[in-house]
C-alpha cells in the first residue's frame, strides 16, 4: 500500500493500523482502571463490569468493520463503546450518571448507546439483546443493504432460549449477522464446564448449518486479521456467521465480585496475563519497528489525558435535572 | 356504509397502512402462506410478498425480538401473535426491551411497533389458551395498550397503533373476528386514548371493553327491560385511560359497574375504579362494583367455564347492587 494513500479506515499502511489497535486497546485499559478507581470513590455505582483482558476481542471486530455496520453488546459495554469512536468523556459522564452521558444519565455502565456511531447498546438481560440483532439483520435484508451487525455476547448467553431462536430465524433467513461468542470461561462464577453440555461452544452453530470459527481472543492482531475476513464473508454472502472468541477476564464479573479466591484461583489469572493482549502487541511491534518506546511512551501519556479529561468532564457536568425523570418514557 | 367483519376491518387497515409505507411489515406464525390463523391476514402475501408478509417458526422470544430490532433501526413491524398466551413467550422481549430502548437511551431509539392478536377465551380452550392478560401489558409504562369491541373502532385504532411511534398492544379477541358493524368508507384514524360512549344512559355506568363491551350492550337492553337505563362506556384504549369520558358519565349516573373478563386481582377494572374514587368520589352514590373472571384457571367443563366468566346475570346483579335494588 503506498504510504501516501489511506485504507478506508483512515490508516496509511500496515503499521499505522497496527498503532491504531494498540491505541485503542490502550485507551479501553486505561479508561476502565479509571473507572475502578471511580468506583471505589463511589462515583460509579450499581452493576458495573470491566473487559481487562477482553479487549482483543472489541478492538480486533469493531476495527475491522464498517462505520455503518451495527454493534450490539452485553452490559460489559465499555470497551466496545470505545473501540466503536463513543466519545470516552460522555461514557465517563454516563457511568457517573450525570445529563452529558451518553444516555443521558438514564443507562449508566450497562446501557450505553450512541445511536450516531450504529453503537446500538449495552444491554442487561442475558441473551435477550441476540434477538435485536438478529432485526437489525432483518431490516438490513429487508432494505436491501450491504451492513453487516456485530453482535457481541459472553458464553453465559448460549444456554438461553434467545440465542437459539435467533440463530435458528438467522440462518433460516439468511441474515448478515455475526455472532461474537466472548468466551470468558465464566457465566459470573460458574464455570462454562458447569453450564454448556457442548465443550466447543462454536459447535452449536453446526445445529443451524451454520458457518463457524474459533479466534484467540487475547491477540489483537489475529483477532483483526480473522474479523476483517469473516465481515467481507458475511457482506458478500449475505448470510450470518458464528465466532467463537476465546478469551479471559482479568476482573470479577463485577465490581461486586472479587478477581479471585472463590471460583478461580489467582494462579489460573496470572497465566492467562502472562498472554496479555495489549503487552503482546507492544512486543510484537517493537520486534517489527513499527512502534518504539518512546512512541508507545508518548501514545500512553496522550491516553492518560484523555482518560483524566473524562473524569473531569463528568465530575463537573451537572446531574440529570429532576425535570427530565418523565422525559423520554414515551416518543410524542 | 359498508358493513364488514372485525377481522376484515383489521386487513383493512394493516393492508392500507402497508400501501403508503413500505417500512410497515407483518410478521407471525401462520400470517402468510396460511392466510393467518383466524384469517386475519387474508390475501396479504398475495398483495405484499413474503418480505413484507412473514412466516415464522413457532418462535415468539425470536420473532418478538427480531421485530424489536427491526424498529430499533427504523422499520415499523406489526407482529402478530397467535394468541396472547404465546406471547407471555416474547415478553421478556416486549417489557424488557421494547419498553426500556427509548429511554434507557436517552431518546436516541425508538420502537415504533405494534404487537397484536386476541385475548381472552374463545369457548372451552381450557386454563393455557383461554387467558386475559392486558393488566400484565398495562402495567408497563413505555406501552400502550387498546381493546376495540367494534369493526369501525378495531379499524381506526389499529391503524393509528401502526403509525403511533411506540411499542402499542392491540388486544383483540376471538371471539370478536366474525363480529360484524359499519366501517366508513375511506380513510379515518381513531386516536388512541379516547373513550367512547356506546349506548347512553342515565341511571348507571357500565365500563367495559373488547367482547365484555359487547356482553354489556347485551345486558343494558335486559335491563331495559326492567326499567333500567343503562350508559355503556367503551374506553377503547386500556393504557392511556380516557379518564375525562369515564368521570363525566360518572357525574350523570353516580353509580359503576366495571366489567373485565381478566381476573381482579390487579386488573385493570381496579385501576379504573382506583381512578374514578380519585377523580369522582363526590358524584358516587355508591361503592362501584367489578365483575371480573373468577379468580381460578379456566376449567374445560362447559358449565364450569361459563361459571369462571362474567354473564349478564352476574352483571345485572352488580347493576342491582349499586342501585340498591333487590
Amino acid at each position: 500500500m503506498p504510504k501516501t494513500k489511506k485504507d478506508k479506515q483512515g490508516h496509511r499502511d500496515q503499521a499505522d493500523l497496527h498503532r491504531s489497535l494498540l491505541r485503542t486497546a490502550l485507551l479501553i485499559r486505561r479508561f476502565e482502571e479509571k473507572t475502578a478507581e471511580m468506583y471505589a470513590l463511589a462515583k460509579i455505582a450499581g452493576f458495573c463490569h470491566l473487559y481487562i483482558g477482553e479487549e482483543a476481542v472489541a478492538v480486533g471486530a469493531i476495527g475491522a468493520a464498517r462505520e455503518d455496520d451495527y454493534v450490539i453488546t452485553t452490559y460489559r459495554d465499555h470497551g466496545h463503546a470505545l473501540a466503536r469512536g463513543v466519545e470516552p468523556k460522555r461514557i465517563m459522564a454516563e457511568l457517573f450518571g450525570k445529563a452529558t452521558g451518553v444516555s443521558k444519565g438514564k443507562g449508566g455502565s450497562m446501557h450505553l448507546f450512541d445511536v450516531s456511531r450504529h453503537f446500538m447498546g449495552g444491554h442487561g438481560i442475558v441473551g435477550g439483546h441476540i434477538a435485536l440483532a438478529t432485526g437489525m439483520g432483518f431490516a438490513i435484508k429487508y432494505e436491501k443493504r450491504d451492513q453487516v451487525v456485530l453482535c457481541f455476547f459472553g458464553e453465559g448467553a448460549v444456554p438461553t432460549g434467545a440465542f437459539h431462536e435467533s440463530l435458528n430465524l438467522a440462518a433460516l433467513w439468511r441474515l448478515p449477522v455475526v455472532y461474537i461468542c466472548e468466551n470468558n470461561r465464566f457465566g459470573m462464577g460458574t464455570p462454562v464446564e458447569r453450564s454448556s453440555a457442548l465443550y466447543d461452544i462454536a459447535h452449536v452453530a453446526r445445529a443451524y448449518d451454520m458457518p463457524f470459527h474459533h479466534l484467540d481472543g487475547m491477540d489483537i492482531l489475529e483477532s483483526y486479521k480473522h474479523m476483517s475476513q469473516i465481515i467481507k464473508g458475511v457482506r458478500s454472502a449475505k448470510r450470518p456467521i458464528f465466532v467463537e472468541a476465546q478469551t479471559y477476564r482479568y476482573m470479577g464479573h463485577s465490581m461486586s465480585d472479587p478477581a479471585h479466591g472463590h471460583y478461580r484461583t489467582k494462579e489460573e489469572i496470572d497465566a492467562q496475563k502472562s498472554r496479555d493482549p495489549i503487552q503482546q502487541l507492544k512486543q510484537h511491534l517493537l520486534e517489527e519497528k513499527q512502534i518504539d518506546e518512546k512512541a508507545i511512551r508518548l501514545m500512553e501519556e496522550e491516553i492518560d489525558g484523555i482518560v483524566q479529561d473524562a473524569v473531569k468532564f463528568a465530575d463537573e457536568s451537572p446531574d440529570p435535572p429532576l425535570s427530565s425523570l418523565m422525559d423520554d418514557v414515551y416518543v410524542d | 356504509m359498508p358493513i364488514l367483519a372485525y377481522r376484515e376491518a383489521l386487513n383493512q387497515a394493516m393492508s392500507e397502512e402497508m400501501r403508503k409505507d413500505p417500512s410497515i411489515f407483518l410478521m407471525g406464525e401462520e400470517v402468510g402462506f396460511y392466510d393467518g390463523a383466524f384469517k386475519v391476514s387474508k390475501g396479504m402475501l398475495k398483495e405484499f410478498g413474503p418480505m413484507r408478509v412473514v412466516d415464522t417458526p413457532i418462535t415468539e422470544a425470536g420473532f418478538t425480538g427480531v421485530g424489536v430490532g427491526a424498529a430499533m433501526v427504523g422499520l415499523r413491524p406489526i407482529i402478530e401473535m397467535m394468541t396472547f398466551n404465546f406471547a407471555i413467550l416474547g415478553l421478556d422481549q416486549i417489557i424488557n426491551n421494547a419498553t426500556k430502548l427509548h429511554s434507557m437511551s436517552g431518546g436516541q431509539l425508538k420502537v415504533p411497533m405494534v404487537f397484536r392478536g386476541p385475548n381472552g377465551s374463545a369457548k372451552r380452550l381450557a386454563s393455557q389458551h383461554s387467558q386475559s392478560l392486558e393488566s400484565l401489558y398495562c402495567h408497563i409504562p413505555g406501552l400502550k395498550a387498546i381493546a376495540p369491541s367494534t369493526p369501525k373502532d378495531a379499524k381506526g385504532l389499529l391503524k393509528s397503533a401502526i403509525r403511533d411511534n411506540n411499542p402499542v398492544i392491540c388486544f383483540e379477541a376471538q371471539a370478536l373476528y366474525g363480529t360484524k358493524g359499519e366501517v366508513p368508507d375511506g380513510e379515518y384514524t381513531i386516536p388512541i386514548g379516547k373513550a367512547d360512549i356506546k349506548r347512553e344512559g342515565k341511571d348507571v355506568t357500565l365500563i367495559a371493553w373488547s367482547k365484555m363491551l359487547l356482553l354489556c350492550l347485551q345486558t343494558a337492553d335486559f335491563l331495559a327491560k326492567e326499567g333500567i337505563d343503562a350508559e355503556v362506556v367503551d374506553p377503547r384504549t386500556l393504557r392511556p385511560l380516557d379518564m375525562e369520558t369515564i368521570l363525566e358519565s360518572v357525574k350523570k349516573t353516580h353509580r359503576v359497574v366495571i366489567v373485565e373478563e381478566a381476573w381482579p386481582y390487579g386488573g385493570v377494572s381496579a385501576q379504573i375504579s382506583d381512578r374514578i374514587y380519585y377523580g369522582g368520589l363526590d358524584d358516587l352514590d355508591a361503592p362501584i362494583e367489578r365483575v371480573c373472571g373468577e379468580d381460578c384457571p379456566i376449567p374445560y367443563a362447559k358449565n364450569l367455564e361459563e361459571a369462571a366468566l362474567p354473564s349478564s346475570e352476574k352483571i345485572i346483579a352488580a347493576v342491582k347492587k349499586v342501585l340498591y335494588l333487590k
